[in-house]
C-alpha cells in the first residue's frame, strides 16, 4: 500500500492503474518496502506524505513508470537513432580521424632540430616579436631536455589542426551570425550550451556515437568545446565595426561581398584574433581532458599520474601543459598585437 | 538662370517608427511632430519636402543639430529610405532602382563627404581616395594614377602612403574630398563635411571647396549648422527646421527678408558687413547725372565699401559689373542694412 493509492483511487484510476502488469527488475526502494510493509504500516498524515515523483506514483499506480524506466528510455531512444546517425556522421567527419593522425605522424616523424627550427621561424614571421620567438625556444628546449618533447608535439599537433578546423567553420558561422539577427538569436543558446555543459558530459554521446580508439572523437570534443569564442567574437567584430565606415562604404556603392572583405573583416580582425587566442587556450584545456578518450599527449601523463598515483609523473607533465599555455598565449596575444599596431598605431 | 534641374526633391516626408505609413496620413493630416511623438510614438523625420537643386550650384541645406538635414541628404542616395515622395536625378526617379542599379548610381553619379571622413583606417590614404573606382572594377594601377591627381589637388602631395590616423582632421577631410572627386561623379553630398574642423582649418576648406567648384561645376548639396558657412557657400539657401522647409532662396534675399521669427534669430547673429554684397543692397541706376565719388564691383561686400569710403557715409558709389554701370549705392543704405530686422521691431511696424 502506497500513500497516493486513495488518490487514484479517487480518481478512478485503478483499472487503468493495474491493468499493466509490473515490469522490469525491482528499485531498491522498492525491495526495501517490500520487508518492511510486513511489519510496520505506513501512517499516512500530511506530515510525511512523499512527494509525488515518478517512483512514489508508481507505487500507488504500476500504469506510471519509474524514473529509471526513464533513464533506459533515454538511453534506448539514443540507441535507435545511432545507427542512422552514425551512417551520416561516419563519413562526415572521417576526414578529422586522417587529418588528426596524419598531423600527429607528421610531427612525430619530423625530426626534433626541424620542426623546432621551422616553428621559431614561423613564429619570428608571424609575430615579429624577439620575446616571443625566444620565449619559444626556450620552452621547446626545456620540453625536450626533459624528454617530455614527443608527448607535447603530439599535443601541440592535435591543437594545430583543432584551432585550425575552428577557426574554418567558426568565422563563416560569426559572420552568418552578424548578418542575420535571427540566426544569431537561434545560435546563441547553442554557444550558451557549449560552453556552460562541464566538458566529461558531452564525451558522453559522442563515446556512443564512435568507437573510443578513433581519432575524430576527441578532435570533435574538443572542436565542440573551443569553436564558441571564434564565433562569439566573429559576430561581435562585425557587429562593432563603425557604422560611419559602413555608411561611407554604401554611399560608395560597395556590394555587400566587397564591404564584407574589404571593410568588416579587416576591420573586425582584431576581435576575431582575440577569439582565436582563446579558441587555442580552450583547445588546450580539453585535449588534456579529451586524454580520457585516447587522445595522445602531455594529457596522457597526466592521467597515469592520477590512475598509478605517480604524484611525480603528474606534477611534471601539469607543469609543462602550463608552460605550453603560456607560451600559445603570448605568442597569439603578440600576434594579435602586431595586427592592432599595424591597423591604428604606427 | 538658365541652369538645369539636377535633382528635384518632390513632396518627400520621413517617418521614423515601425508603422510609418500610419503615421503618415495622420501627418498629412495635420499633426505637430510633438504631437506625433507622444500620441502615436513615431518621430517624424521629414514633411513635405519640395526642393530644385540646379546643375553647376552648390546648395546649402542649413538647420540646428535634429532638424532633420542628414536625414534629408541621406535621401539623395537612398542610405535612407523615404515614406512618401519622389526623388528625381536627372528626371528619373531614385526609388525606381533596382539594388544593382542603385548600387551603380552610388558608384559613378553620387559621391559623399562625411563629418567625421568615414576613411578606411586600414587603408592608405592613395588607396582611400581610389575607393570610388576600385569599387567599380578599375584596376589598381588606373585608381592610383586618378587618386593621386585629386589628392595633388587637395594638397596632398607625399601623403599617398600614410594611414588616415596619422593625419591631421583637416587632412583627413582634404581626403574625404579628393575621393568625392576621384569618383568624378556629377553630384557631391556633403553632410557637415567642414564642421569637426578648428575655425581656421574650416575657413581653408571652404576656399578649397570654392576653388574646387569654380572649375570643376559640380552639383553640390551642403549641409551646415552655421550660418556664416552657409552664405559663403550658398548659391542657393534652404532653411529646415523640426523637418520642413520655412525659408528658401537666394542667400542674400534671405538675409535682408527673413520670412520667420527662427530666421530672424539667426540671421540677427550674422556679422552682415562681411556677408552682404553690394549687390543685395544697391538701387537700381536713375539719374546717371548722379555725383558719385567712385565705383564698386557688384559683389563687393559692403565691408568692402565702407573701407574704400574711410567711413564717411554721405557718399554714393557706382555700382559696376564688369565694366558696366549697373546701378548706384548710397552710403546711407548701405548703413542701414546692417542693422537686422528684429522681430520685436517688424511686430511694432505691423501693430
Ligand atoms: N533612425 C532613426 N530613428 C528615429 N529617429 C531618428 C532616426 N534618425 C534620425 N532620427 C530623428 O530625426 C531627427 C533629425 O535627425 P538628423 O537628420 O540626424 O538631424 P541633423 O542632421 O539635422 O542634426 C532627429 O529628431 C532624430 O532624433
Ligand atoms: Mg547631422
Amino acid at each position: 500500500m502506497s500513500f497516493y493509492d486513495s488518490l487514484f483511487d479517487s480518481l478512478g484510476l485503478q483499472d487503468w492503474c493495474s491493468n499493466e502488469a509490473k515490469a522490469g527488475p525491482m528499485t531498491m526502494a522498492e525491495l526495501l518496502a517490500k520487508s518492511k510493509s510486513s511489519t510496520v504500516t505506513e501512517e499516512t498524515s500530511l506530515w510525511n506524505m512523499p512527494f509525488p515523483s515518478l517512483d512514489n506514483l508508481h507505487g500507488a499506480c504500476n500504469s506510471i513508470p519509474r524514473t529509471r524506466d526513464m533513464t533506459s528510455g533515454v538511453e534506448q531512444l539514443f540507441l535507435n537513432v545511432k545507427s542512422s546517425l552514425q551512417f551520416v556522421l561516419d563519413p562526415l567527419t572521417q576526414p578529422l580521424s586522417w587529418l588528426l593522425d596524419g598531423s600527429i605522424w607528421l610531427f612525430v616523424a619530423t625530426p626534433w632540430w626541424l620542426l623546432i627550427g621551422l616553428t621559431l621561424l614561423t613564429v619570428q614571421r608571424v609575430t615579429r616579436s624577439k620575446g616571443a620567438t625566444l620565449l619559444t625556444a626556450i620552452t621547446w628546449f626545456f620540453l625536450a631536455f626533459i624528454d617530455h618533447y614527443s608527448y607535447a608535439v603530439q599535443t601541440m599537433a592535435i591543437i594545430f589542426v583543432c584551432t585550425g578546423i575552428s577557426v574554418l567553420l567558426g568565422v563563416p558561422i560569426g559572420i552568418a551570425m552578424s548578418k542575420y539577427d535571427r540566426f544569431q538569436k537561434g545560435v546563441i543558446p547553442i554557444l550558451d550550451m557549449l560552453q556552460t555543459l562541464p566538458s566529461f558530459v558531452y564525451l558522453i554521446p559522442l563515446i556512443f556515437l564512435f568507437s573510443v580508439t578513433e581519432s575524430k572523437l576527441y578532435g570533435i570534443a574538443i572542436i565542440m568545446y573551443a569553436i564558441v569564442p571564434v564565433i562569439r567574437l566573429t559576430d561581435l567584430g562585425i557587429r562593432l565595426v563603425d557604422k560611419d565606415i559602413i555608411e561611407g562604404a554604401n554611399a560608395f556603392g560597395m556590394s555587400a561581398r566587397q564591404k564584407l572583405f574589404n571593410v568588416e573583416l579587416p576591420l573586425a580582425l582584431p576581435n576575431i584574433m582575440a577569439g582565436i587566442n582563446q579558441t587555442i587556450m580552450m583547445s588546450l584545456a580539453m585535449v588534456v581532458i579529451a586524454s580520457l578518450v585516447s587522445a595522445p599527449g602531455l594529457g596522457v601523463l597526466v592521467l597515469r599520474g592520477i590512475n598509478n598515483l605517480e604524484l611525480g609523473v603528474g606534477l611534471v607533465s601539469g607543469f609543462c601543459i602550463v608552460i605550453l599555455a603560456i607560451l600559445l598565449d603570448r605568442v597569439s596575444k603578440a600576434t594579435l598585437a602586431r595586427i592592432d599596431v599595424s591597423q591604428s598605431n604606427t | 538662370m538658365t541652369a538645369n534641374i539636377k535633382i528635384s526633391i518632390k513632396k518627400l516626408y520621413k517617418i521614423f517608427g515601425p508603422e510609418p505609413e500610419m503615421a503618415l496620413q495622420h501627418v498629412k493630416n495635420g499633426i505637430e511632430k510633438p504631437d506625433l511623438l507622444e500620441q502615436y510614438g513615431h518621430v517624424l523625420g521629414l514633411k513635405d519636402i519640395n526642393i530644385d537643386m540646379l546643375d553647376g550650384q552648390i546648395t546649402v541645406i542649413m538647420g540646428l543639430s535634429g532638424s532633420g538635414k542628414s536625414t534629408l541628404i541621406r535621401h539623395f542616395n537612398r542610405l535612407i529610405e523615404p515614406t512618401d515622395g519622389q526623388i528625381l536625378i536627372d528626371g528619373i526617379n531614385v526609388m525606381d532602382l533596382s539594388d544593382e542599379e542603385l548600387r551603380k548610381m552610388r558608384q559613378s553619379d553620387m559621391s559623399m563627404v562625411f563629418q567625421n571622413f568615414a576613411l578606411l583606417p586600414h587603408k592608405t590614404v592613395l588607396e582611400n581616395a581610389g575607393t570610388a573606382l576600385r569599387v567599380r572594377g578599375i584596376s589598381a594601377e588606373e585608381a592610383d594614377i586618378e587618386a593621386k591627381k585629386w589628392l595633388d589637388r587637395v594638397g596632398l602631395t607625399g601623403f599617398e602612403g600614410h594611414y588616415p590616423h596619422q593625419l591631421s582632421g583637416g587632412m583627413q577631410q582634404r581626403v574625404g574630398i579628393a575621393r568625392a572627386l576621384t569618383s568624378n561623379s556629377a553630384v557631391m553630398l556633403m553632410d557637415e563635411a567642414f564642421s569637426a574642423l578648428d575655425p581656421l582649418i574650416r575657413n581653408d576648406m571652404q576656399d578649397l571647396l570654392l576653388a574646387l567648384q569654380k572649375e570643376l561645376h559640380k552639383t553640390i548639396i551642403f549641409i551646415s549648422h552655421d550660418l556664416d558657412e552657409a552664405l559663403k557657400l550658398a548659391d542657393h539657401l534652404v532653411i529646415l527646421k523640426d523637418g520642413e522647409v520655412i525659408q528658401q532662396g537666394e542667400p542674400q534675399h534671405i538675409l535682408l527678408n527673413p520670412c520667420d521669427p527662427y530666421i530672424e534669430s539667426f540671421v540677427s547673429e550674422i556679422n552682415r558687413v562681411r556677408v552682404l554684397r553690394v549687390r543685395s543692397v544697391m538701387q537700381p541706376l536713375l539719374d546717371k547725372a548722379l555725383d558719385t565719388a567712385g565705383s564698386v564691383d557688384v559683389n563687393a561686400t559692403l565691408e568692402d565699401v565702407i573701407s574704400q569710403s574711410g567711413g564717411d557715409t554721405n557718399k554714393v558709389y557706382l555700382v559696376k559689373k564688369e565694366d558696366e554701370a549697373v546701378g548706384t549705392i548710397c552710403m546711407k543704405d548701405l548703413v542701414r542694412a546692417l542693422v537686422p530686422r528684429v522681430p520685436s521691431q517688424k511686430e511694432a511696424i505691423t501693430a
